[in-house]
């Protein structure tokens, strides 16, 4: 077993971290709209949701939908 | 595209009206995958156009959940995004099997970590060392054979959670949860081993 130093600071970041509260997958879908649409109206949405925050910084599938969402509807509007 | 209310949209998605607006939906789901995917040169617009065909009919399956919390538009283009990224991930990650990449990283014949962070102070090195035969230690003794799976194949082999769920017959939501449980336990044992935040902030800052 060989892994590279970011990946060994990635695991143990994310379990030292780790708190009781975080919501999953499901949950921060369902949020997401609401979160994007405060982000696109240039409020702190990290403040006003900081559980769909959290999820983001860890949940990579969620983080790069939440990014791709957002370029749409940046585009779009 | 007409402007439409949230409102008007369910009452045209669910009226005479349902033939256009599913039209105009559709046009606006590929309109914005094209900026979704706009740094995804292997996405055609033919894939713009089954995604968002595909999404569509989830989007109407799901007409009875949507909640009014935001606009129906954006609600609607987040299902397709999802879509999207569900079939794109699958496609990325078809050729690679689930237990090969967990048996490239997680084989019992464990031979010696080489750490060669060229960045890291001498002191920085024997600190992840350190860290790194506590995180073997504990992974092998405190998780259950699932979630070590799990965690090497989305933390060290970075398949998508999706992807990792879909074989291991769970979903994504599901495998969070299995992860946070992992991931708490092993909090418990760095902490009572004395771990800090602030100790692997230091071993890893450059």
């Amino acid at each position: 077993m060989k892994i590279e130093p970011a990946t060994l600071k990635r695991i143990v970041y994310s379990a030292i971290t780790a708190r009781p509260d975080e919501i999953g997958c499901d949950e921060c879908f369902e949020q997401l709209d609401r979160f994007v649409e405060t982000t696109l109206a240039g409020k702190d949405a990290a403040e006003a949701m900081p559980l769909v925050q959290d999820h983001l910084d860890r949940c990579g599938d969620c983080r790069e939908e939440f990014e791709a969402l957002l370029a749409a509807l940046r585009a779009l509007a | 595209m007409a402007e439409r209310t949230n409102e008007q949209w369910l009452a045209d998605l669910r009226g005479p009206g349902r033939d256009q607006a599913l039209a105009d939906l559709r046009d606006f789901l590929v309109r914005g995958l094209r900026y979704a995917m706009a740094d995804r040169p292997d996405v055609t617009e033919v894939d713009l156009e089954d995604f968002a065909q595909d999404a569509l009919v989830k989007i109407i399956d799901s007409l009875d959940s949507f909640r009014g919390e935001s606009r129906f538009t954006t609600w609607a283009q987040k299902i397709a995004v999802r879509v999207a990224f569900t079939e794109l991930r699958r496609k990325r990650w078809k050729d690679v099997s689930l237990q090969d990449l967990i048996a490239r990283y997680d084989g019992v014949d464990f031979t010696p970590v080489v750490l060669t962070d060229p960045d890291a102070s001498p002191e920085q090195l024997v600190s992840q060392q350190a860290m790194m035969d506590m995180v073997q230690r504990l992974i092998s003794e405190e998780l259950t054979d699932r979630q070590r799976q799990a965690l090497t194949a989305v933390m060290i082999g970075g398949m998508s959670m999706e992807e990792v769920a879909r074989r291991m017959d769970t979903n994504r939501n599901a495998l969070y949860k299995l992860l946070h449980d992992a991931r708490q336990k092993l909090k418990q044992r760095m902490t009572a081993e004395g771990l800090s935040v602030q100790d692997v902030l230091a071993a890893f800052e450059s």
